[in-house]
Formats: C-alpha cells, structure tokens, sequence
C-alpha cells in the first residue's frame, strides 16, 4: 500500500494509542491542530482530549509534565514541535529524563517517548533549521534513532514505546511527503541495527535521517561513473551499530560521513573516530565527511543549498576517497 | 596462501643444483607449482617428506652453497623478492601487473653488517631494518627472516603515525619506505609480501598499487606476516556481501575482463597478412630440424608480434595512474587455454630479443606446463603486451579484450589458404588475420596501424 | 601386405602417441574418420608433439608435408602401415 512517511507515523501513533491505556500524546498543537506537520491529524477526534492533548508553549514545562506522567508509570509520547525548541527543554531531558534512573539507583525510570522534527531546507532560517541528533547522541542514558524510511516511520515508534528508558525519535522535515509501498500489516521493528540501503564494494557512505536519501542520490550519480557506493543508514545514533559500518569499511576500504550536523563535534566526528579507532588498517583514503557548513544556516534558498550536504558534495568526497 | 603440500622432491642429496633449478613441486590449492631454488650449491638434505604438507616459511631442505658462504636452507619464498618462489596462486588471478625491478642492496651495507645469512641481509635491505638492531633468535643468534619482519613492522607501524599526523607535507622522516601508504596499502603490503622499494615514489601509494606490484612478483595474501598488535579488531568479511562465493579462475577471469571492458576504451584493427612465403620458409627450416624441434606458425607470430611491440613501442607497457608507462623490454603474455576451460597467460620475458627457434622452445614448454597444471614462478612474470591465438580454433579474427594495466592485445586468426588479389588476378594465398585492440587513452589508430604494419613486416622478413 | 597383426601394432603406436599427449583421452570411442585434431582437440603444439610421438616410436621421419594424410585416426595408422609396408 502506498504510504507517506507522514501517514506511517500516524498510523503508528495510533495503534500505539489503541494497543496501550497508558499511552498518549502530547505537544503543541497535537491535537486540535492535527500537529504542526499533520501527523496527528484526526487522532483528537478518534481518541479525544484526555489521549491526545495540546500544551501550552512551553517546552520546559511539558516535557517536564511528561517525564513526570512516565515516572508515575504512563507511556508518554512528547512531542516536541522541532529539535530547535527542544533546547528549551535541555535541562528536562539531559539532567532529568536522561539522569533519573542512575540518580535513583534504579529505582525511577523515565519510559519516555520524545519525538521532534529535525532538519532544514525549507528555509526556515537560523534558528529552526538545525540539526542536533549529534548533541543528543552524546547523552549518556538516552537512545536516540532517526527514521529514513516509511518502514521505519510507521516501525520504530512501537518499539521505542517499549523501551524502560526514555527514546528520542528524530523525523527529518523534509521527509513527511516522501511515499513508499508499505505493507499493510507492517508492524515494529528494531531500532539496535544500521541498514544497508544500497550494496557497494568501492566505498561506504553513511548517512542517517535526511542525508540518507542525499546519499542515494550520490551513489547513482557514482554509479554512472563505474564505483558502486554502499549506502549505510545508521538508524540508530545512540548507540551507534558500529559493527555495520565497520565491517563496510572493512570491505571497501573507503568511507564518507553524510551529516547534516555542523562537522566540528558531530557525529561524523564520532564515527570518523571509531573507525580510525577500530578499522584503520582497512583505510585505503582519509574518512571524508560531509556535513552543513559552519554558518548559521541561511534564509535565502539559494545559499542555504549551498550550506547543506547536497548530493554533489557527497560525490565530490566520494571521488577524493577512491581517486 | 599459508601452506602447501610437497607433492614430489626433483632432487635428492648429494645432487648439484644451481640458482633457478626446479628443486621440487608443491601443490597449492589451485595447481602444482615447481619451486625453483635461489642458489647454487649441493643438496646436503632433505628435510621434508614427500606428502607432507609445510607451513610457507618452512624450510624443505639444507643447501651447502660455495664453501665460503654459512649454510643457509632452501625453503619457500614467501617474500618481496622479484622473482618468489612461494607456491603462487593462478596467473589469471592477476591479469597484466606493473613491471617492478628487484633492488640489490649494496654491498658496502652488506659488508658493515652483523652475521646473518646473504638471504637475511637482503630482506634487512629492502626492508630497511638495522641487523645491528634486531635481535636474533635464529641459530647461533643470528637473525633470522621473522625478526627482520617484525623489526620492519615496529617501524611501519611508527611511519603510519607519522604520516597520519601530517597528510600533506611529504614525509621528512627516514621511515622503512619513505613512502605515504595508506595503512590498508600497508597492510596489504605486508600481507603480499610486497617491497615497498617497488611502490611508486610520488604520490599516495594505495591498495591497488600494492595488489599491481604483488602481481608482477606472484605474491599472495598472508595474515601471518603482521604483527599482532597491529592486526585490526574487526573480523572482516573476506567475500562480497551479495554475490554468491566467487573464487577460482573463473572468477578471475570474470573480474579481469569486467574491469578491462568498464575501464578501458578499446579500439579495434585488423588487417589481412599474406604469410605464404613466411610459411614456405618456415618449412624449409623445419626441413633440417629435428621432428622434435620443428617450428610451429604460432611461434613465428610471436616472435613477429613481439618485434612489432619492440617497434611500436607506445603499445608495449602499462596505463598507471593517467598516464602510459612504457616497459623496458617486451614481455610477452601468450593466452594459454586450459582444456576443460579457463585461461592462463605465461609470460615470456625480453620477447624480442629471442630467435624464432628460442620462441619456439619457450612455448612447447611454456604450454606443456600450463596444460599440465605445472606452471614455474619464472612464467607468471608481468607482461607488458600479450597476444591471444586461436587459430587452431578455426576462427577468422579475434576482437580480443585487454588485460589491464596492459594497453594492447594482439590476436591472430588461422593461418588459411584465402582468396587474394596477385599481380591483378584472383588466387589463393596462405593469409592470416592479425589483429589489435587498444587503450585509446594511450594510443590513437594511427599508432595501432603502425603496429600492424611492422607486425606485417616482420612476417615478411622472418628469419630464424 | 594385410598383415592384421602389423595393423594391430600400428594402431596400438598411433594410440599410445595420442595418450601420451593427451592422457585424458580413450582412443578407442574415437571416431577414426573424424578429423583427429577437433577428435582430441589439438592445437598445432598438440598436434606437434602428437606427429613428434608418432615419429618416435615408429622410427619414421615425418615431414609436414604429410600431414596431410594424419588428419584423422584411421588415416595416421594408413600413413604409417603404408611407410612400414616392407616391414613386419
């Protein structure tokens, strides 16, 4: 059946919704609005005020309310409008959600489900265009995934709902419109594992979120020059599956990051890392990494382009790796 | 590889052996292979059973060289020498490499060093290991191959810190290679037995120049050599993720012309050669040769082609990097066919400079062991130009693939008796069809036409 | 002249001198009016060693003007029965 990754999540929020009392959604704008992105559209009206519930502009404040619905033993779904107003709520998630269970030497958890729009490209400027899976991947305490694909829209968030501790669901904006055949029982999936989108065996390109589809765009474009690109979508940030990059790297020798993070402290950098930790002999070229230009992301269509991992970014540090 | 089975001793105590001489055959996974000692000597003994199957390294039997030299053993060669005689994997799994020249170390190091066997010091050289540095733990203390090695590794492992640290100013450091290699370049290297001497100078070696040079000296892959500590952690997955196991010659042949049809942009020449008088000579020769010595057609292309390459020499040598590099002499790669399929290609070095009747000689030879499974290191040099013959196919012209980095195949027809215009009238003349494909990106068709018009020439003037 | 036990012998020596370059063959499913060298599938080396073999053990010196007469089985152990005639 043909679904949009927008609809997926729909779909899972709402058999998450009918499969669990506990469960419910919360955010701005989740409910009478149908959600700034329309995911949510219809749920108020299915499931009414007290399982899906507009907040008031407040992310400190309801992210907080949250963690407390989830130590008191409900299974929460925050949602934050985007990573960029999900600062308002650091403190709520690194130094409570994050922290509660080693604080109280287990005896609190925070099952917790925050999901949060990612990305730019839409022009939306310099404050709500980041991208700050990177930031959070490095907290201690929480699992951070990233859905590419409508399978993982519609999958990871029944698995994540199960999890004890809490889960960062990041949704690349510019994906919601992307459309997949998806079957009609298609269910949960694991959020432990990368995937591999595409085989190659001249080099590996990484890429998570938004850059996955970048990267596949490169690896055609590669491919009309004779190097058949592996494409890797990580999937899961924290933690990372670091066995299926480096047993990629292992086999072609080759590895391009695409990141829409800034490059300085990114996760690229973390990956660039464990494989200079882990699979250095393997190296036939430095890891390149392709990620935003450091600049406060521009309004202007054109330059805010120019900012981004484009595909022909990607197929420029391909080409430096195997030439 | 990482051991064989000794399969049959072809010389015993007491025998005179000298530097080159098949001593015995080992068989690999793939064919036997005759090793060829490195020096000469007497055979004191044998050290190993027939049907015993050793680890590379491990030596076969105790050679006593000239009086003034210690003794040192004969065993396989599993280093970086030109010339290895470590039981090699199948030609075809390297299609055409790049020529390498094997380095001499100088004497006057040689003389200021430490005792150790002339073999020892040699790989210390090419290595650029100190013997005063290295402890011994051979006999009497002498260093042997393994401490070089590890001794080699320690610095490589120093040298890939170094360059790490500053990827783009040459490296100033005295390092085993002086080189920038990456580490899976050096790796590799290790594992190949590959000399860094014989890796280009003046870029960023990577794997495939490494793989280019481990070809021409019939290298192979073995973990062993590196030393634990910089082995990786991650256990590799050696096949290809999707494909279905893909090994043996077949594979390899598969991979070869793969590569050469997406890589190379072949052109393609031909041109009709009326051999009638080449072929009246030929059996005028074989008239007063012996039946076993005679002279078959093929050989005489061959050695026509050969000259031909020698002329034109832009066909003979290597696309390396962007750019032809051309070969010292003509090595000839003849295609082989195995009976029952599959393709090996022996080299015959220095091609024109030999005698139809050398030419002759080598290919008997040279077929009789690839047939028979019994090829010798000596054969499974690198060609710089080869020539495919299947005329005693039937067929009329080959359109031949090349094999990379090579620029240029040759290919013959059969030798027939064809219609063919003399002095205005139609008659049947003994023709051939020679043929040529090339890398346009090293040469034009005007050039490929030069070649067919001196390879047209030589047949005309052969002589034994 | 039919000397059936020449014949044998002449056609026992053209069938060692094929295996011997050709150990992999049984000459008797050959085919003795097929062309020998498609037959056993010999190239002009093969073929030379082969008339090399038969040249040997027969004593004979063949020239390459004959091979003409050795292209199939049955016309070697003709050519060579005819060169023996006044023998055995």
């Amino acid at each position: 059946m043909r679904t949009s990754y927008r609809e997926a999540l729909r779909a899972a929020i709402r058999e998450a919704l009918l499969a669990d009392d506990r469960t419910f959604l919360m955010g701005e704008d989740v409910g009478r609005y149908g959600g700034c992105f329309a995911v949510s559209l219809g749920l108020l009206e299915e499931f009414g005020e007290q399982r899906v519930r507009d907040t008031p502009l407040s992310e400190s404040a309801f992210v907080g309310a949250g963690i407390g619905a989830a130590m008191a033993g409900m299974r929460p779904i925050v949602e934050i409008m985007t990573v960029n107003f999900s600062l308002l709520a650091l403190d709520q998630i690194m130094n409570n959600a994050a922290t509660l269970r080693h604080m109280s030497g287990g005896q609190i958890g925070v099952p917790l489900v925050i999901r949060m729009t990612t990305g730019g490209g839409r022009q939306l400027a310099a404050q709500h265009s980041h991208s700050l899976e990177g930031w959070y991947a490095h907290i201690p305490g929480l699992r951070v995934v990233a859905p590419a694909t409508v399978a993982d829209a519609r999958g990871m968030l029944p698995t994540a709902l199960e999890d004890p501790d809490p889960v960062l669901l990041f949704e690349h904006g510019g994906l919601y419109g992307t459309e997949d055949d998806l079957a009609e029982d298609a269910g949960a999936v694991d959020i432990d594992r990368a995937a591999i989108r595409r085989d190659g065996s001249d080099l590996t390109l990484i890429a998570y979120g938004g850059t996955v589809r970048t990267a596949l765009q490169a690896a055609d474009v590669l491919a009309g020059q004779g190097i058949a690109a592996e494409v890797i979508d990580l999937r899961t940030l924290r933690p990372l599956d670091e066995r299926a990059f480096l047993d990629s790297v292992g086999r072609t020798h080759r590895a391009v990051i695409v990141d829409e993070g800034w490059r300085s402290g990114s996760l690229a950098a973390e990956i660039a890392a464990r494989i200079g930790e882990r699979a250095l002999y393997e190296l036939d070229a430095p890891v390149q990494r392709v990620c935003t230009a450091e600049v406060p992301l521009p309004y202007a269509k054109h330059l805010e382009d120019a900012a981004l991992p484009s595909p022909e970014r990607v197929v420029d540090a391909a080409l430096k790796t195997v030439t | 590889m990482t051991e064989g089975t000794l399969l049959e001793w072809l010389v015993g105590p007491g025998d005179a052996v000298r530097k080159g001489d098949a001593v015995a055959v080992v068989d690999t996974s793939k064919s036997a292979v005759e090793i060829e000692c490195f020096d000469s000597g007497t055979i004191d003994r044998l050290l190993i059973e027939e049907g015993t199957t050793v680890a590379v390294g491990e030596p076969l039997a105790v050679i006593d060289a000239a009086a003034t030299a210690p003794r040192e053993p004969a065993h396989p060669r599993a280093d970086s020498q030109a010339e290895p005689v470590a039981p090699s994997l199948e030609p075809a799994e390297r299609p055409a490499p790049e020529p390498s020249p094997a380095p001499e170390p100088s004497a006057a190091a040689a003389r200021a060093l430490p005792q150790a066997s002339p073999n020892v010091r040699k790989l210390a050289a090419q290595l650029g290991v100190d013997l005063r540095t290295v402890r011994g733990t051979g006999r009497r203390g002498f260093p042997t191959r393994k401490d070089v090695e590890q001794a080699a590794g320690r610095t490589a492992e120093r040298t890939a810190h170094v360059e790490q640290r500053e990827p783009e100013r040459p490296s100033t450091t005295a390092t085993s290679s002086g080189r920038r290699i990456t580490p899976y370049a050096r790796r590799l290297a290790a594992e190949l037995g590959v000399d860094h001497d014989a890796l280009p100078r003046d870029r960023v070696v990577r794997a495939a120049d490494v793989r280019a040079v481990a070809a021409d000296t019939g290298g192979e892959e073995r973990p062993a050599e590196v030393p634990d500590d910089v082995r990786p952690e991650v256990a590799v997955p050696r096949e290809p993720r999707t494909g279905a196991a893909r090994t043996g010659m077949r594979a390899a042949i598969a991979d070869a012309m793969a590569r050469s049809k997406r890589e190379i942009p072949h052109y393609y020449l031909a041109t009709t050669v009326d051999v009638t008088e080449t072929l009246e000579w030929l059996r005028r020769c074989n008239r007063d040769r012996p039946v076993d010595d005679r002279i078959v057609p093929a050989a005489v292309l061959l050695a026509a082609a050969a000259a031909a390459a020698s002329t034109v020499s832009e066909l003979n040598g290597h696309w390396l990097d962007g750019e032809f590099v051309p070969a010292r002499s003509v090595d000839l790669g003849v295609a082989v066919s195995l009976r029952g399929g599959g393709l090996v290609v022996p080299v015959l070095p220095d091609a024109a400079s030999r005698s139809v009747a050398e030419v002759m000689s080598w290919l008997r030879g040279a077929v009789q062991r690839a047939r028979a499974g019994r090829m010798r290191s000596s054969d499974l040099g690198a060609a710089s130009i080869t020539v495919t013959n299947l005329g005693d196919l039937g067929v009329d012209v080959v359109y031949g693939v090349i094999h990379p980095p090579q620029v240029a195949l040759v290919g013959f027809g059969a030798v027939r008796d064809r219609p063919y215009a003399v002095d205005g009238l139609l008659g049947a003349r003994s023709t051939v069809q020679a043929s040529l494909a090339a890398d346009h990106r090293a040469t034009d068709g005007a050039t490929g036409a030069r070649f067919l018009t001196a390879l047209q020439h030589h047949l005309h003037r052969a002589k034994e | 002249m039919n000397n059936p036990q020449a014949t044998d012998q002449v056609g026992e020596l053209v069938a060692v001198s094929l295996r011997t370059i050709v150990p992999d063959i049984d000459p008797a499913v050959i085919d003795g009016d097929a062309p020998l060298q498609e037959e056993a599938e010999l190239d002009s080396l093969d073929f030379l060693a082969f008339v090399a073999q038969l040249s040997k053990r027969s004593g004979l010196r063949i020239e390459e003007d004959d091979y003409g007469e050795l292209g199939t089985f049955t016309g070697c152990i003709d050519y060579l029965r005819r060169r023996l005639g006044g023998q055995g």
